[in-house]
């Protein structure tokens, strides 16, 4: 029983430890914004990593996921025969919820993995201590840039789904289920207020935060891994980024869906 | 006597319950080349890299110049036993990096300092190639020119010659005193190579359990009387180099 309260205990500590360390590191490397320098540079390049090679994987998953949304609401919304509502459904349904989440998870799945990799070979192979000897500060040239980016790229990627994903409701409702396209476009135009897009944003912002946070700074840490050293760390670090940043961003997803309802 | 440059004073490092370095007192006087020898797991990366900021101290004192002080880390340079260099950048925005996030030259200057130390040590047609694209030597070479580019007034060496043949040994130490003459800085190199340490330092400093055990000229160092100090200096690699 003592030596099942000291596990609970010692692990509870770890957790707090944690998550303090992570707030510290978040703080730090936005602090960092002050003094670093050429950040437009590595802001540019950040970028390019997470917007440029996101764009056609989330271009691709929205499409389907409206095609998908079209055909299930079609089903779904003809059995009370309300198929005229497919355009509220689709639209309603991209912009307050899915966009957001789907838009997170593979921005994190193609670009937060690279960045834990990236940032955990940096560390294991001294990169990140050489910074530090040349007077660089590592979060400031390496981390900052990549959370400025983030508070561009989710926005317009998640605005980008919402547009692609609606089209897709269009498609498999109208082009193929034979539903009215004015009928369509009316019913999204009608629904989707500013509190919807303003809700959509605010999680896409939230969201790019968190998860790419979480991404640096188990790339960052991956030299902490427990029982684990180098390329082995660099994998652990990369799947827990992946892991845990979809966890965070579900999470927050809930905690703000709770707050705007 | 020549003025200190550098004083390491009680110097104190544990990790967990292991104490790495247990009081080590040092004296580094400027613009000599200190070699720290010892063995397997002695602590000398350790001491290299307390000097360098790296690690924080758990106790003593690292002087620079007779002052105490945060910044010292800001005069030095650091030599990786593995270079460290940034794989995904080219050997010109190597040296360029440190010179681009630390001080406010402009464009055309860094270009003129990068291109002059790539000169100065023999890459200069080596500007657009990748780090694994070079070999070892030209890569300690170009990790070298990216350390010089700032002009420290301290560069730290660790293990130089780690896995190199006697030749490319000598010819790294060889390169450590050239360039020590042509950029005046001090240099404080941990190795393993007592031959190479014997011909190329100043002064030698035998760190053994955490503390320095032996430090004086390589003329004393070659005659110590001292059993550890003996058994490096008797080693097979020196015997066959001093023969």
């Amino acid at each position: 029983m003592t030596n099942l309260v000291r596990t609970v205990g010692r692990r509870s500590l770890a957790v707090v430890a944690g998550l303090g360390d992570f707030a510290d590191f978040v703080v730090r490397a936005f602090t960092a914004i002050g003094h670093a320098r050429q950040l437009r540079k590595g802001v540019a390049r950040a970028i390019h990593q997470q917007g440029v090679h996101c764009l056609l994987v989330i271009t691709v998953v929205s499409l389907f996921s409206g095609l998908v949304l079209g055909l299930q609401g079609y089903y779904v919304l003809a059995r009370f025969g309300s198929a005229g509502l497919l355009g509220t459904f689709v639209s309603l349904t991209l912009t307050r919820e899915l966009a957001p989440v789907l838009a997170t998870l593979m921005i994190v799945g193609q670009a937060g993995s690279a960045i834990a990799a990236e940032i955990g070979i940096y560390r294991y192979s001294e990169q990140i201590d050489a910074l530090t000897t040349m007077a660089i500060d590592p979060l400031g040239y390496l981390i900052t840039p990549r959370l400025l980016a983030a508070l561009l790229v989710f926005p317009i990627l998640t605005t980008v789904f919402v547009l692609v994903g609606t089209f897709g409701g269009y498609l498999s409702g109208c082009s193929l289920l034979g539903l009215d396209s004015g009928v369509y476009w009316s019913n999204v135009q009608s629904a989707v207020r500013f509190v919807d897009v303003r809700e959509c944003l605010l999680k896409a912002l939230v969201f790019g935060i968190v998860a790419i946070a979480i991404c640096c700074h188990s790339g960052f840490t991956a030299h902490r891994r427990t029982g684990a050293s180098g390329s082995r760390a660099v994998s652990i670090s990369t799947t827990r980024a992946v892991v845990f940043s979809s966890i965070a961003t579900l999470a927050a997803d809930y905690v703000i869906t709770s707050f705007l309802v | 006597m020549i003025a200190p440059l550098l004083t390491v004073i009680g110097l104190y490092k544990k990790f967990g319950d292991h104490a790495v370095l247990c009081g080590v007192d040092l004296v580094i006087p400027r613009g000599s080349i200190v070699c720290v020898l010892g063995r397997s797991g002695a602590g000398k990366s350790v001491l290299l890299k307390c000097l360098a900021g790296l690690f924080t101290p758990d106790a003593g004192e690292i002087r620079f110049e007779g002052q105490m002080g945060q910044d010292f880390p800001k005069h030095c340079g650091y030599l990786f036993q593995a270079n460290a260099l940034f794989d995904s950048l080219t050997a010109f925005e190597n040296i360029a990096l440190p010179l681009e996030q630390t001080t406010r030259l402009r464009v055309s200057e860094i270009k003129e300092a990068v291109m002059a130390a790539l000169k100065n040590l023999g890459l200069e047609k080596f500007a657009d190639y990748f780090p694994a694209q070079l070999s070892g030597g030209m890569q300690k070479r170009l990790a070298l020119a990216r350390v010089l580019v700032t002009r420290p007034a301290v560069v730290l060496f660790d293990e130089p010659t780690a896995g190199l043949d006697p030749l490319a040994s000598n010819a790294v130490f060889s390169m450590i005193r050239e360039y020590r003459e042509q950029f005046d800085f001090t240099a404080v190199v941990v190795t393993h190579d007592v031959a190479e340490a014997l011909a190329a330092g100043d002064r030698l400093a035998l760190l053994e359990n955490g503390r320095i055990r032996f430090e004086g000229t390589p003329a004393k160092f070659a005659g110590a009387d001292d059993s550890l100090v003996r058994s490096f200096v008797d080693g097979p690699g020196v015997s066959r180099m001093t023969k």
